[in-house]
């Protein structure tokens, strides 16, 4: 096919070929970036918490008082053989916060006692011999803590736990060559060391936003009960007894002691309520992204199949002409189609640049991360098909013009 | 002449159905997206106190120690200390002042089978409520000797006392916090700055405000904590009013330009004699009005910006889109146009009546954009975001509506209608 032609009598409609051109390059710019971001919020919320999710269903326990240190560890205590001893209940455990929370307790953890930097940041999730068992978190090396190491402590002491179970992330982070059991780690601002008695499989933190990605996966298992205004307990249903488990377990509390408050609003909720709260702002992004890019295509489809079509409309009579001197009806398809392709080149010449500045932009203004060159080679390959798409019906029309239009005055 | 413009117009647009839907439609999509986007920005970026928060300023200094300090590369800090706030305060360089912390108060019903619930207090000083402006139902805020003698005192807002006493005057009654006697001064009326500018740094800064108003000291002499604390070293923070902690806030309110040179410079001072007694060791002060405090705190998230301007940039697409059709529908009605420039039509009656065209299109699209936008907004309403219940269309956004719409389209318009104006009669007349 030879493309002379077709640059000639494009260059008759200027106008309406430039729109086509810089629409498209516009919908590759944010097509793209749009792809980018629903890809890397997906990945977000698909990633792994280590817990057994079904089954597990968080309390939230706030006292009515104020209560002295050893009275709140003893309601605790109290609290906790209640929620076990229940026939829909498996286990459970005390603990100031949990994965994907969002908040709760970090601590900087450094490898030595004069260090001034910290190596990296890690939640701290207080925890006795239940814990793991209650999360269904693997234990991946060493030992799970004894009934007898578990201490109390409120939010004021300074926290020095002499063994600890940290995460499998945090340990390939402050041990990249070798094992970190046995290996001593400082937890909190004072001097005394931690030794690393267990390592548990994947563990996510409760921290979930971005700026916390490279800490995600670090937490550090304290062997104590946290005393204060308030705790969480985790409770794990017996298999299929989720919603039973969730009422008895809120009124055998009650029966226990009416001096709490379990609000009303999120005081009991599973935890794929607490994953889907942790997670609620990413999917509504990464849908709003879709949607846009969606019609977005379509209205940019619709666009070429309009010009194309009026092109077709005023051309009849050339077309007729070229029909009656010898094309085929090929030759006419083909021509459309490689009109088409050579405008669509153009605007995603465009487009690439204006995708690449969008994401750039995106960079500088909102920290988002360099988009993959992958995502531009889709989104061209997607807006050549698109085009080539959008233009066939119009073309198809036009092949079908008789040569006889060229002996028509209208 | 107009009339038979729009006849014109009328009868082309209906010519070609699919076509004009599918501009009407792509304008009204782009539209819808754009407003829904801008009236979340809007609500974000918006004023809490209007008219009121020119005058507000709030104090930030650094009581940090040395380690690790580059002047000029940190920030003032965000909140106060017991002992900053309270020297700044007793000084009074401001027309009216109020030191705010907030916190969660256990509150008791009276009636005996009401469970007891936590509600967010703010503890603050007596000038608080009459500075923002805060509108009383019934009694009044606080005096400054209140203050001082720590008296169990409490303004509730409205809908505690709906909730409690059931809308009734209910001052001079008690209420039960952290298990001690309040009495009641004062009942608000609605009263919810959005953001909630003095609880900003906590991320809970929309809704339906907060409960419960109290003296400070009497706050703290029942145990209330504030929720933000932030320490510089080890801490007893049983004990804040001594501790090397941060968490009251000071707002002052500077009536102009005048008194806030002078406010600046008290509170350098301030430092200066701080560093000079070895308590503070770094100069940085700032005093932003209460809108740069907003955007100090970075209240509008990135994703609202990000979808924002991804709407405007949809828009433009819908635009650009619009064009192309429009010149397209212009550039086969030639011979059309060459009979009614040879029937006279000056240049300017052919531009005037593609233009109406266009503005049509242009109406229709912002009336549909407008539902689009109710139903984009409708959406948000049902996000989980604590703002989300306050997105809204009123009557300024409803207005904008159109004008983006119009304009858009007479953007749109544009083009064609030059191009037909410029469409030379002869040769269109001689091919028929």
């Amino acid at each position: 096919m030879d493309i002379k032609p077709i640059l000639a009598a494009l260059r008759h409609h200027k106008g309406g070929t430039a729109l086509i051109a810089l629409q498209i390059a516009l919908t590759l710019a944010i097509v793209c970036n749009a792809l980018f971001i629903i890809q890397q919020r997906l990945d977000r919320v698909g990633r792994p918490s280590g817990v057994q999710e079904s089954d597990l269903f968080v309390i939230q326990n706030d006292w009515a008082q104020k209560l002295a240190p050893a009275e709140a560890d003893a309601r605790m205590r109290a609290d906790l053989q209640t929620l076990r001893q229940l026939g829909s209940v498996q286990d459970a455990s005390a603990s100031n916060s949990f994965p994907l929370h969002g908040a709760g307790w970090d601590n900087f953890v450094r490898m030595s006692p004069d260090q001034v930097k910290m190596t990296t940041d890690s939640a701290i999730f207080f925890a006795d011999e239940h814990t793991l068992a209650t999360l269904g978190t693997r234990l991946a090396a060493g030992r799970n803590f004894r009934a007898d190491e578990i201490g109390s402590q409120t939010g004021n002491d300074p926290l020095h736990a002499r063994q600890v179970i940290i995460s499998d992330g945090l340990a390939r982070t402050l041990f990249p060559h070798g094992s970190a059991l046995g290996k001593t780690i400082y937890t909190s601002n004072d001097q005394s060391p931690s030794t690393v008695i267990g390592i548990t499989g994947t563990l996510q933190s409760h921290l979930t936003e971005l700026w916390a990605q490279p800490y995600a996966y670090n937490a550090v298992l304290v062997p104590a009960r946290l005393t204060g205004d308030s705790t969480f307990y985790l409770v794990r249903a017996r298999p299929g007894q989720l919603v039973d488990a969730m009422r008895q377990a809120q009124d055998a509390l009650y029966a226990q002691s009416r001096m709490r408050i379990i609000p009303a609003d999120g005081g009991v909720m599973t935890f794929a309520q607490a994953r889907q709260r942790a997670y609620d702002a990413d999917y509504g992004m990464a849908i709003l992204m879709g949607i846009i890019s969606a019609v977005l295509l379509v209205i940019t489809a619709a666009g070429i199949v309009g010009l194309t079509s009026f092109w077709v409309g005023q051309r009849r009579k050339q077309i007729g002409v070229r029909r009656a001197l010898g094309a085929r009806q090929r030759d006419i398809l083909g021509y459309f189609l490689t009109e088409n392709l050579l405008i669509t080149l153009g605007g995603l010449l465009l487009g690439v640049v204006l995708a690449v500045a969008l994401n750039l932009w995106l960079v500088i203004r909102l920290g988002s991360q360099p988009m993959s060159p992958l995502y531009l080679a889709g989104g061209v390959l997607l807006l050549l098909l698109l085009g080539q798409g959008a233009v066939l019906a119009p073309a198809l029309k036009a092949s079908r013009v008789p040569p006889v239009e060229a002996t028509r005055s209208v | 002449m107009f009339g038979y413009y729009l006849q014109l117009a009328l009868r082309s647009l209906g010519r070609n159905r699919v076509l004009t839907t599918l501009m009407v439609l792509a304008l009204a999509l782009g539209i819808g997206a754009c407003i829904t986007t801008l009236a979340v920005l809007r609500l974000l970026s918006g004023d809490p106190l209007p008219g009121r928060s020119a005058q507000l300023y709030y104090p930030q200094i650094d009581p940090y120690p040395k380690d690790g300090y580059v002047p000029g590369e940190s920030k003032p800090q965000e909140n106060l200390t017991w002992v900053d706030a309270n020297e700044l305060f007793a000084a009074h360089r401001a027309q009216r002042q109020a030191l705010v912390a907030l916190g969660s108060a256990k509150i008791q019903p009276r009636d005996a089978g009401g469970r007891p619930f936590f509600g967010d207090a703010v503890m603050t000083t007596a000038e608080f409520l009459p500075m923002v402006g805060a509108p009383f139902r019934y009694g009044g805020a606080w005096s400054a000797a209140d203050d001082a003698a720590g008296a169990r005192v409490v303004v509730i807002a409205g809908f505690l006392n709906q909730k409690l006493f059931g809308g009734a005057n209910s001052v001079g009654r008690t209420l039960r916090l952290n298990g001690h006697d309040f009495r009641v001064v004062g009942v608000l009326d609605r009263f919810s700055p959005q953001p909630r500018f003095y609880a900003i740094n906590l991320g809970r800064s929309y809704g339906d405000g907060d409960g419960v108003f109290l003296p400070l000291r009497a706050g703290r002499a029942v145990k209330l904590d504030p929720y933000s604390v932030s320490c510089w070293e080890a801490a007893d923070i049983e004990h804040l009013e001594t501790a090397p902690c941060m968490w009251l806030g000071l707002w002052v309110e500077l009536p102009d330009a005048a008194a806030v040179a002078n406010y600046k410079r008290f509170l350098d001072g301030y430092v200066r004699e701080q560093i000079a007694r070895g308590r503070f060791h770094r100069t940085d002060t700032a005093l932003p009005d209460l809108m740069q405090w907003l955007r100090d705190e970075n209240v509008v998230p990135d994703d609202a910006r990000l979808q924002a301007g991804l709407a405007f940039g949809f828009l433009l697409i819908c635009v650009t889109n619009t064009i192309g059709l429009l010149l397209a529908k212009c550039l086969r009605r030639s011979r059309e146009i060459g009979v009614r420039r040879a029937l006279g039509a000056t240049r300017g009656a052919i531009f005037g009546q593609f233009m109406v065209e266009a503005a049509i299109v242009g109406l229709a699209g912002g009336l549909l954009g407008l539902v689009f936008a109710e139903l984009g907004l409708w959406g948000i309403r049902h996000q989980p975001a604590e703002y989300a219940e306050l997105a809204r269309l009123d009557l300024s956004m409803f207005v904008f509506t159109f004008i983006v719409a119009l304009l858009s389209a007479l953007v749109a318009g544009l083009l064609p209608a030059w191009r037909a104006c410029a469409v030379a009669p002869a040769p269109q007349l001689k091919s028929a």
